[in-house]
C-alpha cells in the first residue's frame, strides 16, 4: 500500500541486529557450556564464550545507537516515548520477579532450617559441613545460619553500603532536577557523583566478598548469599554502565528538558537496584544473620 | 551523530521524513531475516511452530510405537542409532532407558516452548493483535524480531543437547520439569546445561514478547477502541503476556540455580548441604502453573472469536468473558503446589491448594457456558473453524473435569504421576490448546495467505483428528486408574490392551495431520482467492475490514471505532 503514514507510531526499516544478537547469544551460551564441560569440549570454551560476549555487547551497542539516532531523527513522538516508558517499567517488573526467586530460596532455608554443623579447619582453610539429619541433637541444631557459622556484621560494611546506595539515589535525583531545569553542568555533576558512589558500592562489595567467613560451595547459606547479593551486584554494575552512558550523552548534549527518556530509564533502573539492596540488607544481612556469631 | 544540539521541537519537525522507508516490501533476505513487520514475523513464528510440531509430534509417535506393547521393543535400536550419530557403539539397556527419558523430555519441551507458545502467541498474536486493535504494527517492531530469532536459537540449543552426553546416555533426560537432583547430580555431562540455556533463551524471547504485547495493547488501540471494546482474543493475549512477564523470570532464577549446583558446587538443591530439592519444585511450578494458562488463554480468545463469528452473534457476556480470563490469570499464580501434593506438604497446605485450585473452575465454567450461550439461538454455520472450536469446548471440558478430580490433594496421592495425569493434561493441551490452534488456523489462513483452505479436507482433518486423539488419550484415564505410572517405557502386561488401542489412536490422528498438510499445500498451490471478509456478517473484528492478505503496512490512516 503506497502512501505516507498518518499516525505517530514508529514503523521501522528492516534490521539485522536482532538476528545478530540471537546468533551471538547462542554462541555465548554455548561457550559457557563448553567452559562448564572441558572434558567433553576441550579447553576452547572461554574463547567461544568471549567471542559470543563481544557479539552480544556489539549488538547492544549498535541497537541502542540506532535507538538514539532514531530519537534524534524525530521518530520518538510522544506516543513512542510512552511505549519506551511502558517497556522499561515492565522490564523492571520482570527483574523484580527474577529476584523473587533468589529471595524465595533464602526464605526457604531460613524458615525451614536443616540441622547442619559447620567447622572451619584452620590448617587446611576448608569448611567441614556435617548434616545431623536423623541423628541425636538434630532438632536443637536446626538453626539458620548453621551452627558454627560466622556471618557478616550487618551494621558494619553492609550498612555503609546501604547509605552509599541511598545517597546515590538522591544524587541521581539531583541530576534529574538539574536536567529538568536545563542545567547541563548540574546534570553532569550529579551523574558523576552517582557513578562514583555506585563504583564505591561495588568495590566495598568486592572487598566484603574477599573476606567472607563462609564458603560459596557446599553450604546453602553461602550459595544463596553469594548468588542473591551477586546478582544484585551485577545489576549495580549494569546500572552504573547505564548511568555512564547517560553521562557521555549528557556531555554531547543529547538530553533536553523535554526529551530525555534514556536518562529517566537509567534513573528508574538505579532506584530499582537500590530497592533490591534494601530488601537484601533487611532480609539477608540483618534478619538472615540474626543470632549468628559475627565475623570480626 | 555529531551535531546533536537538537531540541524536542526539532525532533517533532523531522518526524515524517522516515515514513516512506518501509512502504515497499523489502527483498527476500531483508524481509525474512531482518523483519520489523508484525505480519511477517507472525508468519515466521507459524512456520517455525509447524516445524517444531512435526519434530515434537514425531517424537510422540516414537513413544506410542514403543508403548504399543509391553517390553522394550525399539528403544535399544533407537539408542544404538543415536549413539552411532555421535560415534558411539551398540546401546546398553541403561542407555535405552535414558533414550526414553530424552524422548519424553524433548516432547514436552518442544511442544510447550517451541510449538504451542510460538504458534499461538508469536504466530496468531503477532498477526492479529495489532490488526484487531487498529494498529499499524507492534510497539517495538525490532524487538519483536529478536523474540523470534531467540526462539529459533533456543530450539537449536535444545536439539543440539541430544548429541552430547547427559548422564547414562546422550541428551537431556530430566523431564520437561528438570527436577533436581536428577537434573543436578543425576545428569553428568553438558546435555542438561544446554537444555537449561535453551530455556533461558526461550524465556528471554518470551519476556521481550510479553513486554511488546502489553505495550502494544495499552498504547496503540485505535481511536474509540476502548479496553472494554477490545476483541476477546486481544484480552486473552493481554492476560497471557502478564503471566509470561511475571512467571518466566522465576523460572530463569530456578534454572540458574540448577546451573550453579551443577557447575559451581552450589547447594541450592543439595539436601546434604542444607539445600532443598522441594524448593526447586516450588520455583518451577510457580512458573509452571501460570505456564499452562499461558498455553490455553489465547486459545480461549480464538475460540471466542470463532464461536461469535459462526453464531452471527456478539459473544455472550463479553465483560464476564474478559474478566474470567483475568481471574484465571490472577488465581493461576496461587495454585502451583497442586503439582506437588506428594512431596510431603502438610495437610493444611494441601487443603489450601485444593480449594484454591477448585476456585479456577468458576471462571472457567463462565467461559464454557458463555460459549454455549453464544451459540444458543444463534444462526450457527458449521464451517471448519467452528467445528474445531466446538471440538475444543467439548475436549477442554473433559480435561477440565479431570482437572477438578486431580485438584483434590487426597485423590491425587493415588493419581499423581499416573497416566490419569497424562490423560488430563493432554485433554486440556493437545486436545484443548491444539484444537484452538487448528481452529485459528482454519479461521485466519485465508486472511494470512489470501487463499481459501478446502472445507471438505478441513472437516475430514477434524474428524480424523478428533477420533484419533480421543482413541489415543481417553484410554489413558483407565490406565491411570489402574495405576500405570507415567514416564516409564515398559509396563505390566495387564496394561497392554488400552496401550495398544491408544497407539492405534495415534495412527488415526497422524492420518488427520497428513490431510491437514495436504490441505495447506493444495490451498497454497490451487486454493480459491480469499476476499476481504470471507466469513460474512458474523465476522466483525477489524482484520475483516482489510484485504486478504492485508497490505504490508495496514492502517496508515488509523481506523475509528464507533
Amino acid at each position: 500500500m503506497a502512501g505516507a503514514k498518518n499516525h505517530d507510531y514508529h514503523i521501522l526499516p528492516p534490521s539485522i541486529t536482532p538476528l545478530l544478537g540471537s546468533v551471538t547469544a547462542f554462541i555465548m551460551f554455548f561457550g559457557l557450556v563448553m567452559m562448564f564441560q572441558p572434558k567433553v569440549f576441550g579447553t576452547y570454551g572461554s574463547l567461544v564464550f568471549g567471542a559470543g560476549l563481544i557479539g552480544v555487547l556489539y549488538t547492544f551497542w549498535t541497537w541502542w545507537s540506532d535507538v538514539i539516532n532514531e530519537a534524534h531523527a524525530g521518530d520518538h513522538t510522544p506516543v513512542v516515548q510512552l511505549h519506551l516508558r511502558y517497556g522499561m517499567i515492565m522490564f523492571i517488573a520482570s527483574e523484580v520477579m527474577f529476584f523473587v526467586g533468589w529471595f524465595w530460596a533464602w526464605f526457604d532455608y531460613s524458615l525451614f532450617p536443616v540441622p547442619l554443623e559447620v567447622a572451619y579447619d584452620e590448617v587446611k582453610h576448608t569448611f567441614d559441613i556435617t548434616n545431623l539429619f536423623g541423628q541425636e541433637g538434630a532438632a536443637a541444631a536446626s538453626q539458620f545460619p548453621a551452627k558454627g557459622l560466622e556471618v557478616f556484621d550487618a551494621f558494619s560494611l553492609p550498612l555503609l553500603n546501604t547509605l552509599i546506595l541511598l545517597c546515590s539515589g538522591t544524587t541521581v535525583t539531583w541530576a534529574h532536577h538539574a536536567l529538568l531545569h536545563g542545567d547541563r553542568k548540574g546534570l553532569i555533576n550529579g551523574l558523576w557523583v552517582t557513578i562514583i558512589l555506585g563504583a564505591i558500592f561495588s568495590c566495598v562489595q568486592a572487598y566484603e566478598y574477599s573476606i567472607a567467613p563462609f564458603p560459596f560451595a557446599g553450604l546453602n547459606y553461602g550459595t544463596a548469599f553469594f548468588m542473591a547479593t551477586g546478582f544484585h551486584g551485577f545489576h549495580v554494575i549494569v546500572g552504573t554502565i547505564f548511568l555512564a552512558v547517560c553521562l557521555g550523552r549528557a556531555y554531547k548534549g543529547h538530553f533536553t528538558p523535554q526529551q530525555h527518556f534514556g536518562f529517566e530509564a537509567a534513573a528508574w533502573y538505579w532506584h530499582f537496584v537500590d530497592v533490591v539492596w534494601l530488601f537484601l540488607f533487611v532480609v539477608v544481612y540483618v534478619w538472615g544473620g540474626w543470632g549468628a556469631p559475627v565475623h570480626s | 551523530m555529531s551535531t546533536i544540539a537538537a531540541t524536542a521541537n526539532e525532533f517533532q519537525a523531522h518526524g515524517d521524513d522516515h515514513a516512506h522507508d518501509a512502504d515497499h516490501k523489502p527483498a527476500f533476505f531483508a524481509r525474512w531475516f531482518m523483519s520489523t513487520n508484525h505480519k511477517d514475523i507472525g508468519t515466521l513464528y507459524l512456520i517455525f511452530a509447524i516445524c517444531a510440531g512435526i519434530i515434537g509430534g514425531g517424537i510422540s509417535g516414537m513413544m506410542r510405537w514403543e508403548l504399543a506393547e509391553p517390553g522394550i521393543q525399539h528403544l535399544t535400536a533407537w539408542a544404538s542409532w543415536h549413539n552411532g550419530l555421535v560415534g558411539g557403539g551398540e546401546a546398553t539397556l541403561n542407555e535405552a532407558y535414558h533414550m526414553w527419558n530424552v524422548l519424553i523430555t524433548a516432547h514436552g519441551l518442544i511442544m510447550v516452548f517451541f510449538m504451542v507458545m510460538p504458534a499461538i502467541i508469536g504466530g496468531f498474536g503477532n498477526w492479529f493483535v495489532p490488526i484487531m486493535i487498529g494498529a499499524p504494527d507492534m510497539a517495538f517492531p525490532r524487538m519483536n524480531n529478536i523474540s523470534f530469532w531467540l526462539t529459533v536459537v533456543a530450539f537449536i540449543m535444545l536439539l543440539g543437547s541430544s548429541f552430547v552426553p547427559g548422564g547414562s546416555g546422550y541428551g537431556a533426560g530430566t523431564g520437561w520439569t528438570v527436577y533436581a537432583p536428577l537434573s543436578t547430580s543425576g545428569s553428568v555431562g553438558p546435555a542438561v546445561d544446554m537444555a537449561i540455556f535453551s530455556l533461558h533463551l526461550a524465556g528471554a524471547a518470551s519476556i521481550l514478547g510479553a513486554i511488546n504485547f502489553i505495550t502494544t495493547i495499552f498504547n496503540m488501540r485505535a481511536p474509540g477502541m476502548t479496553i472494554h471494546k477490545m476483541p476477546l482474543f486481544v484480552w486473552s493475549v493481554l492476560v497471557t503476556a502478564f503471566l509470561l512477564l511475571l512467571a518466566l523470570p522465576v523460572l530463569a532464577a530456578a534454572i540458574t540455580m540448577l546451573l550453579v549446583d551443577r557447575n559451581f558446587g552450589g547447594a541450592f538443591f543439595d539436601a546434604a548441604a542444607g539445600g532443598d530439592p522441594v524448593l526447586y519444585q516450588h520455583l518451577f511450578w510457580f512458573f509452571g502453573h501460570p505456564e499452562v494458562y499461558i498455553m490455553i488463554l489465547p486459545g480461549f480468545g480464538i475460540v471466542s472469536q470463532i464461536v461469535s463469528t459462526f453464531s452471527r452473534k456478539p459473544v455472550f457476556g463479553y465483560l464476564g468473558m474478559a474478566y474470567a480470563m483475568v481471574a484465571i490469570g490472577v488465581v493461576g499464580f496461587v495454585v502451583w503446589a497442586h503439582h506437588m501434593f506428594t512431596t510431603g506438604l502438610s495437610v493444611d497446605m494441601k487443603m489450601y491448594f485444593t480449594a484454591a485450585t477448585m476456585v479456577i473452575a468458576v471462571p472457567t465454567g463462565i467461559k464454557i457456558f458463555s460459549w454455549i450461550a453464544t451459540m444458543w439461538g444463534g444462526s450457527v454455520s458449521f464451517k471448519t473453524p467452528m467445528v474445531w472450536a466446538m471440538g475444543f469446548i467439548f475436549m477442554f471440558t473433559v480435561g477440565g473435569v479431570t482437572g477438578v478430580v486431580l485438584a483434590n490433594g487426597g485423590l491425587d496421592d493415588n493419581l499423581h504421576d499416573t497416566y490419569y495425569v497424562v490423560a488430563h493434561f493432554h485433554y486440556v493441551l493437545s486436545l484443548g490448546a491444539v484444537f484452538s490452534l487448528f481452529a485459528g488456523f482454519y479461521y485466519w489462513f485465508g486472511k494470512m495467505s489470501g487463499r481459501h483452505l478446502n472445507e471438505f479436507l478441513g472437516h475430514l482433518h477434524f474428524w480424523l483428528f478428533f477420533i484419533g486423539v480421543n482413541v489415543l488419550f481417553f484410554p489413558m484415564h483407565f490406565l491411570g486408574n489402574q495405576g500405570m505410572p507415567r514416564r516409564i517405557p515398559d509396563y505390566n502386561a495387564a496394561f497392554a490392551y488400552w496401550n495398544q488401542i491408544a497407539s492405534y489412536g495415534y495412527v488415526i490422528m497422524g492420518v488427520g495431520v497428513l490431510v491437514f498438510f495436504a490441505n495447506v499445500f493444495w490451498s497454497l498451490l490451487a486454493g480459491r482467492k480469499a476476499e476481504g471478509n470471507y466469513w460474512g456478517e458474523g465476522a466483525t473484528t477489524l482484520e475483516w475490514t482489510l484485504s486478504s492478505p492485508p497490505p504490508f503496512h495496514q492502517f496508515e490512516t488509523l481506523p475509528v471505532v464507533k
